[in-house]
């Protein structure tokens, strides 16, 4: 293998995964001991580096794996090697120059964005970049396009224009309009996530097909059908973030019936529950097809709380509170974290088929992995009920009297939060042995 | 299988141009109550409430991190209000850190603060949680 380029990008993006952890570990331990450390890294330095850490993960990871299948595994000549590698160079850069945003302070930018503004250039630029040798590569014939290259192509479209509707706050024209300006954020941070999951999914679909070798689960109408859905969803779908924000009426109206469409993705899920767990060809990729199920299990459980707090008279209670961080959490780790792991192993296989993936410490460390992140969610879902309850219903006591009642539950957040660490350490293990070994080669 | 590209394309364009004017109404449509523009002053409290992450502990209309209280309505809360919140930046509490603003730095928050409460309110405790799922919130226009 000449290109090695996206293994680049899947050892940036599990850099950025495990010290993401460290920086949330860090900054939950503040929930528990609030004087800790707040002087020097409070919780406010530390949430930016997180959150930008772990979203990079999701976003580096889907990059390199894209361009490790087109190139590696479909043996398509990719259109500019030298693009893919200033497309590798300047994320890496900018990861850099982000990083030191951070730890002296510059950060002008908005939640999710926080460092200097300037820095989207370089960011907006390789996704241009990587758009143009996508495109460039794909492009020779459309016809019969599997639709996770529909899906690839959508997300590499919508994240460009989605990260430069983040930094509409610029523009006066927005900024001096509070409202406006302010549902044009959680606007585009929604749509921002809707892009990566085009992404994301589109590669669960990609390794559908190769596991089962079978090209129709991406090919039929039905495959279609939920693209499309998807996109809607991508487009119009953002305003049940903002349900309380008062904007028009009709912004919340048409999300709260686009969002409910997403039922149907629950019928189809309840319905095809068989048909759709992989059945045969595990034996060659024994563990991207188990984090393929670990997948299956969480959109079950996100997707249920996700339209329930889709609707408004829900939202109204679980709003505000750590009930939304259980679903961030919950989709970036349950879904999109497993979909990735299942793909990173995939690639691993592919790279070195001889090497036992399945070990008895990595399926431990699967295990273990699944089970933290339940707790780890079900802490967050009663610390926010709890939160609620107090909003809403006791309306008793204050602020400080309310968190400190919560701690027991930030512990086993914590907790569990070193277990989901040390799991997915383990899990990850082969994955570096493999990758490092063939760069070396 | 192959499968014809041509309707998936049409749908496609469809979509593209939906999803155009959508934005167009959105980027042009203001928030249901009419408000002043944000002052240069509010505008500065803005900035200084991203370069300091506020945001990352406290929520503006229950969005931003969650280690802090919601801010949204701060400035008008009986017992709260603009001496309140200056305390708050010149001690820290908590997990709160000590911040160092000049006098002129937490004026400008305050407007900033001030500005945001004219907006909405947050908990909206006299919505009106109706059979078909839908909350109809109250507005300040409507106390
Ligand atoms: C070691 C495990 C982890 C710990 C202890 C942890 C901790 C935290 C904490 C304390 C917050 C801030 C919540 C608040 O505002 O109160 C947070 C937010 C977040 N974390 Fe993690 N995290 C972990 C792993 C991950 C991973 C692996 C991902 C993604 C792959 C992730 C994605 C996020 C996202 C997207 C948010 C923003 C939530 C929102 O805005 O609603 N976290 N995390």
């Amino acid at each position: 293998m000449k290109n090695k380029v996206p293994l680049y990008f899947l050892l940036f993006a599990l850099t950025a995964l495990f010290l993401g952890m460290l920086f949330g570990l860090t900054a939950s331990f503040q929930y528990l001991l609030p004087d800790f450390l707040k002087e020097t890294v409070p919780f406010s330095k530390l949430r930016p580096f997180h959150v930008t850490s772990e979203t990079s993960w999701i976003v580096l990871a889907a990059t390199g794996s894209i361009y490790f299948f087109i190139a590696s595994v479909e043996k398509f000549e990719l259109f500019s090697r030298k693009l893919q590698s200033l497309h590798f160079i300047l994320f890496l850069l900018t990861g850099v120059a982000i990083y030191f945003s951070f730890a002296f302070d510059y950060t002008e930018g908005r939640e999710y964005f926080a460092f200097k503004p300037i820095l989207m250039i370089p960011i907006l630029l390789g996704w241009v970049l990587f758009g143009i040798n996508y495109f460039k590569t794909l492009y020779t014939n459309m016809k019969g396009w599997p639709v996770y290259f529909w899906m690839w192509g959508t997300g590499i479209a919508f994240m460009c224009y989605h990260l430069m509707e983040a930094h509409f706050w610029l523009f006066d024209f927005f900024r001096l309009n509070f409202i406006k300006d302010f549902a044009v954020q959680w606007k585009s941070t929604g749509s921002f996530t809707g892009s990566w999951n085009m992404l994301v999914y589109g590669i669960s679909i990609y390794l559908m097909s190769k596991i089962k070798k079978d090209t129709d689960v991406a090919t039929n109408k039905m495959a279609f059908f939920f693209y499309f859905l998807g996109l809607t969803n991508l487009m119009f779908g953002w305003a049940h973030h903002t349900y309380l924000l008062p904007t028009q009426p009709w912004i919340r109206y048409v999300a709260y019936a686009i969002s409910m469409t997403e039922w149907i993705v629950l019928a189809s899920i309840i319905y095809n529950w068989k048909r759709s767990v992989l059945k045969v060809e595990k034996e060659n990729h024994p563990m991207a097809y188990r984090f393929l199920l670990a997948t299956d299990f969480w959109i079950f459980i996100n997707i249920i709380l996700a339209l329930l707090f889709s609707i408004p008279a829900i939202n109204f209670f679980t709003h505000g509170t750590h009930i939304t961080v259980a679903h961030s959490m919950g989709t970036t780790i349950g879904i999109n974290t497993t979909i990735l792991f299942s793909a990173l192993f995939f690639i691993a296989q592919h790279l070195r088929p001889k090497l036992k993936m399945d070990t008895r410490w990595v399926m431990r460390g699967f295990v273990a992995f699944n089970i933290s992140l339940f707790i780890f969610f079900v802490s967050l879902i009663i610390a926010g009920a709890k939160r609620s309850y107090w909003m809403y219903v006791s309306k008793e006591g204050s602020f400080a009297e309310m968190q400190d009642s919560i701690v027991p539950y930030y512990i086993s957040f914590f907790i569990f939060g070193i277990g989901i660490f040390v799991s997915l350490l383990i899990v990850a293990t082969p994955i570096f042995k493999a990758f490092l070994q063939k760069i070396k080669t | 299988m192959v499968s014809n590209p041509r309707p998936y394309i049409f749908i496609m364009a469809i979509l593209l141009a939906l999803f155009g004017f959508y934005n167009y109404v959105i980027y042009n449509t203001d928030g249901y109550v009419a408000v002043e523009k944000l002052s240069p002053v509010a505008v500065k409290g803005q900035q200084l409430f991203q370069s300091n992450r506020c945001w990352s502990c406290h929520q503006l209309y229950g969005l931003g991190g969650y280690l802090g209280p919601d801010l949204t309505n701060v400035y008008s809360t009986e017992g709260k209000g603009p001496n309140y919140i200056k305390a708050f930046l010149n001690s820290g509490v908590k997990s709160m850190p000590q911040f160092h603003f000049t006098e002129e730095e937490k004026d400008a928050l305050v407007e900033y603060l001030k500005q945001v409460d004219e907006t909405g309110i947050y908990p909206n405790y006299d919505a009106e949680i109706e059979a078909t799922g839908w909350v109809k919130i109250k507005y300040r226009n409507e106390e």
